[in-house]
C-alpha cells in the first residue's frame, strides 16, 4: 500500500499561549508522540500543515515555530470557525491530527548569501516568526547578510510573539520596526501603517529580498512601496492564503490558473503571480 | 502481433457475465424508473446495452461520492485512527462509453500524479473498463472535438462495438487481453473489422463539430478579464450539477462526522460553482460571484488542465448540456470565444 497522504499523525499540546489581548489568537506548541513522527517531519520556514480536530476537521496553518528548535510545532490560531473554535477550547495535555509538512516554504536557497526584508502585517506574521528565529539562530546567521523586519499590528495588545520580539530587540543583528495603527500610552514603536513605515526604513534592494505576509489590504498597499524603492518583482516573495483542504493538489479548491496553492505555493516570487494573472486580487 | 479483436455473439454475453460476477464486482448500465444508471449488478438480467448514455457518469465507481478517509477514537491524550481496507474484490465496468473511459483517465492523472492518492489508486488498479462504442450518438455529444470519439479507446481496457448478432471486441491493454481468454471469445474475422470500422465512420460523420480555436488554451489566459464572462454566468443557478455528472470533475471537500469521542473523516464531492468552496473562514471569498465561479470551471477544462495534464477536463459527454436547469451549453461558451475578434 502507498503512503496515506491523508492520515494525520498525533500530536500533543504542550502549552498554549494567549498572544492577544481580545485572546482571539493563541498559538499551540505541540510535541510529536510518537518519534517516527518527529523524523519524519523536517520543514522549512514557510510550509504549512492540516491540523485537526477530530470531530470538527481540519485546517491549514503555516508553522510558526522554527526548524531549528526540534520535536515540537507551533501554531498560532485565530478563533474564526468550526476548527479553530474546537481548538481554542482544547486544552494542554490533549491531541490534536497533524498532516504535513506540506507546501513549498520560502526560497531558503534564494535568500542565501543577500540581505533580507521581511514585512508581516497581523496575524500573517506566523511563518515570518519562523523564518526569522531560523535566520537568527547561530549555525544560520552567517549564511545571510542584514536582516530588517517590519511588523504591524492594529494596536500593541494585537503584537504576537511579544518574548520574541523582546528577544530581537536585544539583538544588534536585526534591524525590527514595530508599529502599530493607533498608538497607546506607553508604546515607543512607529505608529503608522505597514507601507508607510516601510517607505520611511527605505530598505535598500541592492543584493536583497522582500517577503511580504498579511492581509489582502496590506499587501496591496505595500508591493507599490517596494517597487518604488527599487524591488523587482523577482525578489518580492508573497505566501498566499486560499481555502485548503488536501493540501496536495487534488481536491481543487486552491486552484490558481495553472497553480495549487497548496503544492506548488503557498510562497510565489511576485514575478510569477504576475504570470499567473489569476485570481490573486494582488 | 495479430489483430486483438475477438467478437463475443450475444446469445453467449450472459455466460460470460455469470462467469464475472464469480470472481469480481461487476458495474453496469442498469435501468432504474426511467434513467440509466451505472450501479453495479448482482444478474446479468440486469444489464441495458441498449442505452445511449447513463444519466451519471461512472467515476463514482473509483471515486465515490462519498467515502471514509478513516474512523478515529479519541479519548484525553489519545487519537486512535482506523482506515478501511478495500473489499478485495477486483471490480470490472462493462458497458460504459468510450467518452466515460476517457473520463477516467483525466482522473487517473489527477490521483495518480505527483503525491499519489490511495483511496482511487487502490480501486482502481483492479478495475477493468470495457467500453461499448457508440453506434448512435446523442445531440448533445461532442467527444469527437475533446481529442476522443464515438469508438475511442482511451482509457479503456476493452472496446466492444454491437455488430447486431454480436459484438466485436477489441483488447486494448494485457487486462483487457486476460478478460478475452474467457472461452465466450472466438476469433475474429474480416467481415466483423470491416463492419466494426463501418459503424466508427458512421457514427462519426453523424456528429456536429464544435469549431474551436486551436490555441484555446491560451487564449483563455488572455481574455481572463473578458467582460463576456459576466454576461455568460447570468443565468447560472450554481446548481453545481454540471459538476457532480461530469466524468472528469473530481473537486472534493474533506470532513468529518461524528458524535462525541468517535466518528469518520470522509470525503465527498464538492463543486467550484458554489460559494462556500472558496469562501474562507474570515468570509473573504477570492471567487465571489458566479461569474469567477463559472470562469473558473471553464478554465480549469480548457485552459488549466490541458496545460497540466495533457487533456481537458472534459470528455464531450454532453450531460451538463442536457441537465443544465437554465439551458447553459459548455460547447456555446467555448465556441464563442472562437468567433470573430477571438478567432
Amino acid at each position: 500500500m502507498i503512503e496515506n497522504p491523508y492520515l494525520p499523525f498525533p500530536m500533543r499540546i504542550e502549552e498554549i499561549v494567549v498572544e492577544t489581548e481580545d485572546e482571539n489568537i493563541k498559538t499551540f506548541e505541540l510535541s510529536f508522540v510518537s518519534k517516527e513522527d518527529e523524523e519524519r517531519f523536517a520543514y522549512t520556514p514557510g510550509q504549512f500543515a492540516e491540523v485537526s480536530v477530530f470531530g470538527k476537521g481540519e485546517a491549514p496553518f503555516g508553522m510558526a515555530s522554527s526548524p531549528i528548535l526540534p520535536g515540537r510545532l507551533a501554531f498560532s490560531v485565530s478563533r474564526i470557525g468550526v476548527v479553530t473554535g474546537g481548538l481554542h477550547q482544547m486544552e494542554k495535555g490533549e491531541v490534536v491530527g497533524v498532516r504535513g509538512p506540506l507546501g513549498n516554504g520560502y526560497p531558503l536557497e534564494t535568500f542565501k548569501g543577500g540581505n533580507l526584508v521581511l514585512i508581516g502585517g497581523g496575524f500573517g506574521f506566523s511563518t515570518l516568526r519562523s523564518l526569522t528565529n531560523s535566520i537568527l539562530h547561530e549555525s544560520n546567521r552567517g549564511t545571510y547578510g542584514n536582516l530588517t523586519v517590519i511588523y504591524g499590528a492594529r494596536k500593541p495588545g494585537q503584537l504576537l510573539y511579544k518574548r520574541d520580539l523582546e528577544a530581537w530587540q536585544k539583538r544588534g543583528d536585526v534591524d525590527l520596526h514595530l508599529t502599530v495603527d493607533k498608538g497607546e500610552n506607553g508604546w515607543e514603536g512607529h505608529v503608522g501603517f505597514v507601507p508607510e513605515i516601510t517607505r520611511s526604513v527605505a530598505p535598500s534592494p541592492e543584493n536583497a529580498n522582500a517577503v511580504v505576509c498579511g492581509p489582502p489590504a496590506m499587501i496591496n498597499f505595500t508591493l507599490p512601496a517596494l517597487k518604488e524603492l527599487g524591488f523587482k518583482d523577482e525578489q518580492i516573495f508573497l505566501s498566499l492564503e486560499m481555502r485548503m483542504k488536501c493540501g496536495i493538489g487534488k481536491c481543487g479548491r486552491c486552484n490558481v490558473g495553472r497553480k495549487y496553492i497548496c503544492s506548488d505555493g503557498p510562497v510565489f516570487s511576485q514575478a510569477e503571480l504576475l504570470r499567473l494573472k489569476a485570481e490573486c486580487h494582488l | 502481433m495479430s489483430d486483438p479483436t475477438k467478437t463475443l455473439r450475444k446469445e453467449r454475453l450472459e455466460k460470460f457475465l455469470e462467469r464475472l460476477l464469480d470472481e469480481r464486482q461487476v458495474f453496469a448500465p442498469v435501468k432504474r424508473g426511467e434513467v440509466i444508471l451505472i450501479r453495479k449488478i448482482d444478474a446479468p438480467s440486469q444489464v441495458i446495452l441498449d442505452y445511449r448514455n447513463a444519466k451519471e457518469s461512472p467515476k463514482s465507481v473509483v471515486f465515490p461520492q462519498r467515502e471514509t478517509l478513516f474512523g478515529y477514537r479519541t479519548e484525553k491524550g489519545k487519537a486512535e485512527l482506523d482506515v478501511p481496507s478495500d473489499t478485495g474484490k477486483g471490480r470490472v465496468l462493462f458497458g460504459i462509453r468510450p467518452c466515460d473511459a476517457r473520463g477516467l483517465l483525466l482522473l487517473d492523472k489527477v490521483f495518480g500524479g505527483g503525491c499519489s492518492d490511495p483511496y482511487y489508486m487502490e480501486k482502481r488498479k483492479d478495475t477493468v473498463v470495457v467500453s461499448l462504442g457508440c453506434v448512435d450518438t446523442n445531440q448533445s455529444c461532442f467527444c469527437l472535438s475533446m481529442g476522443g470519439g464515438p469508438f475511442s479507446s482511451e482509457g479503456s481496457d476493452v472496446l466492444l462495438v454491437d455488430l447486431g448478432d454480436r459484438y466485436a471486441a477489441k483488447a486494448l491493454t494485457g487486462k483487457g487481453a486476460d478478460l478475452l481468454e474467457d472461452e465466450a471469445f472466438e476469433e475474429s474475422d474480416e467481415q466483423a473489422l470491416r463492419r466494426a470500422e463501418k459503424a466508427r465512420e458512421r457514427a462519426e460523420a453523424s456528429m456536429k463539430p464544435v469549431a474551436l480555436r486551436k490555441d484555446l488554451k491560451e487564449h483563455l489566459d488572455r481574455i481572463f478579464d473578458d467582460p463576456r464572462w459576466k454576461d455568460m454566468a447570468e443565468t447560472c443557478l450554481g446548481c453545481g450539477i454540471c459538476t457532480y455528472l461530469c466524468p472528469a470533475c473530481h473537486c472534493f471537500d474533506i470532513c468529518d462526522e461524528g458524535a462525541g469521542l468517535t466518528g469518520e473523516r470522509i470525503r465527498v464531492w464538492d463543486s467550484c460553482q458554489f460559494p462556500l468552496f472558496t469562501q474562507q473562514a474570515s468570509g473573504f471569498n477570492p471567487r465571489p460571484t458566479f461569474k469567477e465561479r463559472f470562469r473558473q470551471r471553464i478554465m480549469h477544462k480548457f485552459s488549466y488542465l490541458p496545460k497540466t495534464q495533457g487533456m481537458p477536463g472534459c470528455v464531450g459527454c454532453g450531460r451538463c448540456v442536457t441537465e443544465c436547469p437554465v439551458n447553459l451549453d459548455i460547447r456555446e461558451v467555448i465556441a464563442s470565444f472562437s468567433e470573430g475578434n477571438d478567432r
